[in-house]
């Protein structure tokens, strides 16, 4: 009977987003609850904080979603809000731990993390809210899509221009460092270059998609429509010479690679992107000594010094192996062991503190963050729709393999952050608005068409 | 586009797989091969966060934990670190444990195999895991009587039960504080460390079960009780040949011996005359410690194989073949469960020559010694010929405070026959006691008639004569016990390093002699005697 009114006919879920945001927050309070209980044996006025964080976090959002994205997929923000509490319980933790061996050693400890994180989580929510509203329509962004990619590169090399001072930490040059703050601004640019990529590769596609020669049961394109590909692979490189950035460079010939698949559906461009892959990983093998160091430090761990650059893998390792099954606890294990646990090694931290077990459940997080936002790009209709959402959810997928693969000795270490949990502004920042640009996707994948009404052939796929 | 995106939202699960997988090896294949890995600060963290037992002496704790303030929750603190230290030994954060700490370190953790039922009630009923107490055997009048009778001088205390082979005293000096190696202050325990290992007087050195010392005179013990078990028995009253020089490899020749240990001959101390200077009674010569009695006695009479075979019955190891002594720590000859060096008759070789044999008989040549050994030798004598295995711990506890074990004691061996110990005993009283006894200083007066002392005092030369033929000074020795009307109450083992003047015998029993004395008469006292 509400054939022509199909809004009354598909649920918008937003009740059920209400209810697993609950879920999330709870799971957040007890997380920090156990570490209060673990470290002080009382529970403190703090447990409010970190309650109110993604309390407030989560409804805010909830409610714009409400408003302007109502049928945005309903898993995508309870399960970020749950993986940014439950970071910010993990940096706090981490902060306690450091501030026990700062004053062990006899020095003070003035590095807490968690507070910087908590303003940072408060950005992040704002930088959401302001694309989900400013963007009401993905497919505007084609339109702009020659612009961003300029911003992305213009962010991308600006590290590398300018004078080390401002730009180089732990020796690499992908900072920009201002007046107390420091930025990653190639977490943003992998953003910007994704939506670049998919808007492009819309337009080229038919071109690209053409068959060019027949090798051994494979059409491969033309020599002169490999340009694209190349100029990325570029990119690529110049970002490993200046920056010293491996993990950023892999992750964006990565999701380059996946999106001309995507958009052309010919595998030939996979095995040309997997040959110029190797090559590059193999000459930059070659040419730099950063890259023969992590190789190095990846193959013989146990054999370096332990209190060298060695050291935050071997920590990490034997702290996973300590953890177990089911983990220390949370505030048990001795995660501040770790150099610099709360970023690249933030998983270890978990790892040690809540186990395998703990771990899985991570990564099962993930992997239906993931799922969710591969499910809004095959249930979108235009075809950039598509690519985009498939190229973010592949560039959170990646990311975090690449992360945990490092931390876990499974690949050489690349040095990128776990996206949501680790602590740093770039990263938390460029995290939500990627969970806005999928939610925007997934909002127009579901959200029936009214004018003209949908036949209701049609309306069944979209509900499929 | 949709199968594209399927087969790589495929890809992406076949990489989250991956991570399982390794997850799987790195957190429970290789977990334990990482959670004990000496790069891994987590599981000793994890001790240091609840209570550790305590070492327990006489009622009172030598080593506790008590609460801090820093990151290790509790701080192991030793209230008389040094008298103790060779006992409980110590619980460090930069070298690990050693001593008791490190023999009974699961019952003090908690983790003992044996402690699974209260770990799991613990767990069940979320109280906090802490540690298992241990009490040893020692008692605290008689250790700290032996301590500061020592007096920073370098040697070893050893006090016994003779009925039990609980360990009484076990000191070892000079010592060292494990409350610095136990610090929670990385600084403080790399400069004690430093401190002590770098330490000519070497202070962490355990003397007392870990170093051997030529035996010198109290080894005649052992040919004396041999003597008496020969299958034609020598009593104490038989008359032997004392000689004042004795040439085991020509038996006939009567001259002085040479300067400087210059030929196989044995003469007495300082050349003295042994009674009237052709022969004496057994007795005589254990009293005033005449070397050429048991020197021709061991050689004429007795022989080599005898002497190894009485001298294993008290605890010594057989002869080692060849000439080149083995390590005598490895291995070690048992536990207390600290572990306790091997002493030595020396090499069968040694044993089979005259010449060698008459410095064995001495206790010279290669004879070696721990001071515990020394103190088992008058702890079987006093106790019947019976030799109990000297042990350290006496109740092991749970955390609740229930009795987790409790060490029964155990024979090893008999010495002598009973009949004939009779005969020890009095042979050893006569060294305390009569006229030309060396070991006067020894003998307790202060508690009556009842308590008789007896033992036998040693003067060993050690090391290599300098360019003028001198010697270091030698070790002062002695062993000895304290029986209470005919009770066997206390065996004590005393060595002063260095603390003799060569050539007199009398020296080894002024030194040592009244560091015994003192160590029986605080434990008497501390019994009630009865």
């Amino acid at each position: 009977m509400n054939i022509l009114n199909p809004a009354l006919r598909i649920p918008t879920r937003r009740n059920t987003e209400l209810v697993l945001l609950i879920f999330s927050v709870l799971i957040v309070v007890a997380a920090e609850a156990a570490v209060e209980a673990a470290r002080d044996g009382k529970l403190s006025s703090r447990l409010v904080t970190y309650a109110a964080v993604p309390l407030v976090a989560g409804v805010i959002t909830h409610l714009v979603i409400r408003k302007v994205a109502r049928y945005a997929d309903p898993l995508l923000l309870p399960i970020v809000v749950l993986l940014n509490g439950l970071g910010l319980v993990m940096i706090h933790r981490l902060d306690l731990g450091s501030k026990q061996q700062a004053q062990q050693n006899g020095n003070t400890f003035d590095g807490a993390q968690a507070p910087t994180q908590v303003l940072w989580t408060a950005i992040g929510v704002s930088l959401f809210i302001a694309l989900i509203v400013i963007v009401r329509d993905h497919r505007v962004l084609q339109r702009y899509a020659y612009t961003l990619a300029l911003i992305g590169l213009f962010f991308l090399m600006l590290p590398a221009v300018l004078p080390a001072r401002f730009s180089e930490v732990n020796g690499a040059r992908i900072w920009i460092r201002l007046a107390g703050f420091s930025i990653q601004p190639g977490e943003f640019a992998k953003i910007l270059l994704t939506i670049f990529g998919a808007s492009y590769l819309v337009q080229k596609r038919d071109v690209l998609a053409l068959a060019g020669r027949r090798f051994m049961g494979i059409d491969f394109p033309r020599a002169r429509d490999f340009g694209p590909l190349l100029a990325a692979w570029l990119v690529c490189i110049a970002v490993l010479v200046r920056g010293h950035d491996l993990g950023t460079s892999l992750l964006f010939f990565g999701i380059f690679v996946v999106l001309l698949y995507v958009a052309t559906e010919r595998a030939s461009w996979v095995i040309v992107g997997s040959v110029l892959f190797a090559g590059g990983a193999y000459v930059a093998y070659q040419i730099f000594g950063t890259v023969q160091a992590r190789v190095d430090l990846w193959l013989h761990v146990f054999n370096l010094d332990p209190y060298g650059s060695a050291r935050q893998l071997q920590q990490s390792l034997l702290g996973l192996g300590t953890g177990g099954v089911f983990g220390a606890g949370l505030g048990n294990g001795h995660p501040e062991l770790v150099p610099l646990a709360t970023t690249d090694y933030i998983i270890s931290s978990f790892g040690e503190e809540i186990g395998l077990f703990g771990l899985v459940g991570l990564l099962a997080l993930y992997g239906v963050f993931v799922s969710r936002g591969f499910a809004a790009g095959l249930a979108v209709r235009d075809s950039f729709g598509k690519l985009l959402a498939c190229g973010l959810a592949f560039l959170i997928a990646l990311q975090l393999f690449v992360v945990i693969a490092g931390v876990t000795r499974l690949l050489p270490e690349t040095g990128l952050t776990a996206p949501f949990l680790s602590y740093g502004g770039s990263s938390l920042l460029g995290s939500w608005a990627i969970l806005a640009l999928l939610l925007r996707v997934s909002d127009a994948a579901r959200r029936p068409a009214t004018t003209p009404p949908q036949r209701p052939a049609e309306t069944e796929v979209v509900a499929a | 586009m949709n199968r594209p995106i399927r087969k790589v939202s495929v890809t992406i699960a076949v990489l989250f797989l991956a991570l399982f997988v390794n997850l799987n090896y790195v957190q429970v294949f290789k977990g334990n091969a990482y959670r004990n890995d000496s790069r891994n600060q987590r599981v000793l963290l994890n001790e240091y966060s609840h209570p550790r037992g305590q070492i327990v002496v006489s009622g009172t704790a030598v080593a506790e934990s008590r609460k801090s303030s820093d990151e290790l929750k509790y701080l192991r603190v030793y209230p008389q670190g040094p008298v103790y230290a060779p006992v409980t030994g110590y619980y460090s954060f930069s070298y690990g444990t050693s001593g008791i700490e490190d023999a009974e370190n699961s019952v003090l953790t908690g983790d003992d195999s044996r402690l699974f039922g209260t770990k799991l009630a613990g767990l069940l009923t979320g109280r906090d895991p802490k540690g298992g107490s241990v009490e040893l055997t020692i008692n605290k009048a008689a250790q700290e009587a032996a301590y500061k009778a020592m007096g920073g001088r370098r040697g070893a205390v050893v006090a016994l039960d003779p009925k039990t082979g609980a360990i009484l005293a076990a000191v070892s000096t000079p010592s060292y504080d494990p409350n610095q190696l136990s610090s929670h202050n990385a600084n403080t325990i790399s400069k004690a460390w430093t401190k002590y290992t770098t330490d000519k007087n070497n202070p962490m050195l355990n003397r007392a079960f870990r170093q051997v010392y030529p035996a010198g005179s109290m080894f005649k013990v052992i040919d004396a009780a041999a003597a008496l078990s020969l299958p034609k028995p020598i009593t104490p009253n038989t008359q032997l040949s004392s000689p004042n020089s004795y040439w085991p490899l020509e038996p006939q020749r009567t001259t002085k011996c040479p300067a400087n240990h210059a030929a196989p001959c044995v003469e007495n101390f300082s050349g003295e005359t042994c009674d009237n200077g052709k022969t004496a009674t057994l007795a005589f010569a254990l009293a005033k410690s005449c070397n050429t009695t048991f020197s021709k006695l061991t050689v004429d009479t007795i022989h080599g194989s005898a002497l190894a075979a009485q001298a294993q019955k008290f605890g010594l190891d057989p002869p080692y073949a060849g000439t080149q002594p083995p390590n005598f720590c490895d291995p070690v000859a048992f536990t207390t469960p600290l572990s306790v060096c091997r002493s030595s008759p020396g090499s069968t070789t040694d044993l089979a020559q005259p010449d060698t044999l008459a410095q064995t008989a001495i206790g010279q040549r290669n004879v070696e010694l721990t001071p515990l050994q020394a103190a088992m030798i008058s702890a079987s004598v006093a106790n019947n010929g019976t030799l109990m295995k000297p042990y350290l711990v006496a109740k092991e506890f749970r955390p609740d405070l229930s009795v987790l074990k409790e060490t029964t004691s155990q024979q090893l061996s008999q010495v002598i026959d009973p009949t004939l110990d009779t005969s020890l005993i009095s042979m050893m009283e006569g060294v305390v006691t009569s006229p030309e006894g060396t070991g006067g200083p020894a003998n307790i007066t202060e508690l009556g008639p009842t308590v008789k002392v007896g033992g036998k005092t040693g003067t060993a030369d050690h090391g290599v004569p300098d360019k003028n033929g001198n010697l270091p000074p030698p070790h002062a020795w002695f062993t000895g016990f304290a029986l209470q009307k005919g009770d066997p109450k206390i065996a004590v083992a005393v060595i002063i390093e260095d603390g003799g003047v060569s050539g007199s015998e009398t020296t080894g029993g002024l030194a040592a002699a009244p560091v015994a004395k003192k160590v029986m008469l605080a434990y008497l006292k501390a019994i009630g005697g009865n």
